[in-house]
């Protein structure tokens, strides 16, 4: 019996389902531990800007202060309103965390080890079912102003569910002039090593992108546009400041959660750093570079383990960067009014898009 | 595990759909909305199941993303507490049993006539590029001709939200 399992991940199925499983765990626990300590980031970054201290009484700097959060939040009474509709009560925190852990799943997050690819699932169309993913997000925040039944928490799902459409047509837009600019990619002219990471794959496929990239520049320097719509688009999707609408605390108490507690109310806050994450680890595969960095030859396909190890180090110093940003920008702007966000969105940036889509195809045109 | 997989999704698909129509627990618009989201995504699965994974996507992105958002938006603000107090009239169900009955003719006399058997299944070119080069080259004319359908309903809609026309 023991034997027969141990020949099983002996054979090429059995290999490659213990890979996908290794890949799974790792890719969930870095996420998790860059949620919990992506609050911990914003308490301190948001006292240091107020001129406060921040969490500093659970161990050295208050490093200790996620699990302390985690601990208070499954102690704390579970407590459920009467008035609310009880399945989606329950529903609406995990639908919220489901996406932003799906997402994860397509993000190439380095080049190769050993020959196993660094990326959970190679679509081939890949960034369609991220937006496919990301689309499905709204639900959770929906459902739970649904679910409980009184005014505010209600005005905020409602004005998630305008807000994230709105956004999402720009953001999917500002992505195409990428794929124009990247799709003429020749993978028989490259060398033996991308074929092996590009084997079997086309179109919309991300490490195909990632592959451009590297031999070109980074694609932020091609599509700024793009990339400063993407952004804007981004923190409207993920519910960030200055587009936090469905929670804005002045008008609406906190939006589409007042009614949660403890674990619940937990899932919510984890939901928005883990979609926050799965956020900018799809920008900087868009934008960044991926895994690649220009220097020293870590432009190729690893062929070490190291380099392997290396290329992963440096898609998470990216994405890091990118959710420092994200958390700056929180305690420097003001938030935007509902009007001036879907005014933003429908006469500003999808205009604006289009005309980028357009443009950028003139531009290819002309040079070939 | 294909063919388990292909009677997973067809039995959700099958099984989400009555509960959007026919719900014994709830007779909630925003249930039947939500069950017919996981309609939409077990749709896609089996689309997926074809190797049509572009249309599986886009299935997800548009359907499930996009249109049920808004079906789910208008349906919370308008006030629906009487359609769940409702009672099932004797002239729809009979209008309703006689449609699905003659579309249910269709489709078996084309089952019927359909040689089903051990034959070539035939090669499915599901991916984007395939798909794309067919919208763009064979089907050019149609495609367009759906376009325009879409910008005809936009020009409707611009014509019903204006209060006064001048």
């Amino acid at each position: 019996m023991i034997q027969a399992i141990i020949d099983w991940f002996g054979s090429p199925v059995g290999l490659s389902v213990l890979f996908s499983a290794v890949k799974i765990l790792g890719v969930f626990s870095v996420l998790m531990f860059i949620v919990a300590y992506s609050v911990w980031v914003e308490r301190k970054v948001s006292a240091a800007i107020q001129d406060r201290c921040g969490p500093n009484r659970v161990g050295i700097f208050g490093l200790l202060q996620p699990a302390a959060d985690a601990i208070k939040s499954f102690l704390k009474e579970d407590f459920t309103p009467a008035h609310v509709r009880k399945t989606y009560y329950w529903l609406a925190p995990a639908i919220v965390m489901i996406p932003s852990l799906l997402t994860v799943a397509i993000i190439p997050f380095g080049s190769l080890i050993g020959n196993e690819k660094m990326i959970i699932a190679d679509l081939n169309v890949g960034v369609l079912y991220t937006f496919g993913i990301v689309s499905l997000g709204v639900y959770g925040i929906v459902l739970a102003g649904y679910a409980a039944r009184s005014k505010y928490p209600f005005i905020g799902g409602i004005r998630s569910s305008a807000q994230l459409i709105s956004y999402e047509i720009a953001m999917g837009m500002s992505v195409i002039p990428l794929f124009l600019i990247a799709g003429g990619l020749d993978v028989q002219q490259l060398s033996a090593g991308w074929q092996s990471l590009l084997a079997g794959t086309s179109g919309l496929n991300l490490n195909r992108l990632v592959t451009w990239q590297a031999g070109n520049g980074w694609l932020i320097c091609y599509a700024p546009i793009s990339f400063v719509i993407f952004l804007a688009a981004m923190f409207a999707e993920t519910n960030r400041m200055p587009f936090d609408m469905p929670e804005c605390e002045q008008e609406l108490a906190g939006g589409y959660n007042v009614e949660y507690s403890s674990m619940k109310f937990a899932l919510f806050f984890m939901g928005e750093y883990a979609s926050m994450t799965a956020a900018a680890a799809l920008m900087t595969t868009l934008f960044l570079g991926g895994w690649s960095l220009p220097v020293a030859g870590l432009n190729q396909p690893a062929t070490t383990i190291w380099i392997g190890l290396i290329h992963i180090g440096i898609f998470l110093a990216k994405v890091c960067f990118i959710l420092f940003m994200v958390i700056w920008v929180r305690w420097m702007w003001p938030r935007f009014r509902y009007d001036q966000l879907m005014d933003l969105g429908w006469r500003r940036f999808i205009p604006l898009a289009l005309a980028n889509i357009v443009i950028t195809a003139v531009v290819l045109w002309a040079k070939s | 595990m294909q063919d388990a997989l292909f009677y997973t999704f067809a039995f959700l698909t099958l099984m989400f759909g009555f509960l959007v129509i026919a719900n014994p627990f709830s007779r909630n618009p925003v249930t039947s909305a939500m069950f017919l989201v996981l309609t939409i995504i077990s749709l896609a699965g089996l689309f997926v199941l074809l190797h049509a994974f572009f249309l599986a996507a886009v299935q997800v992105l548009v359907y499930a993303g996009a249109v049920m958002v808004l079906f789910l938006f208008v349906i919370m603000l308008l006030d629906l507490k009487a359609e769940e107090r409702r009672k099932i009239k004797t002239l729809g169900v009979v209008g309703g049993l006689i449609s699905t009955g003659a579309i249910l003719a269709i489709f078996l006399s084309s089952l019927l006539k359909a040689p089903l058997g051990a034959t070539q299944s035939p090669v499915v070119e599901g991916g984007t590029v395939a798909l794309a080069k067919l919208l763009f080259t064979q089907y050019l004319l149609p495609f367009e001709i759906v376009s325009l359908l879409l910008l005809v309903a936009i020009v409707g809609v611009v014509l019903l939200s204006k209060k006064d026309l001048k």
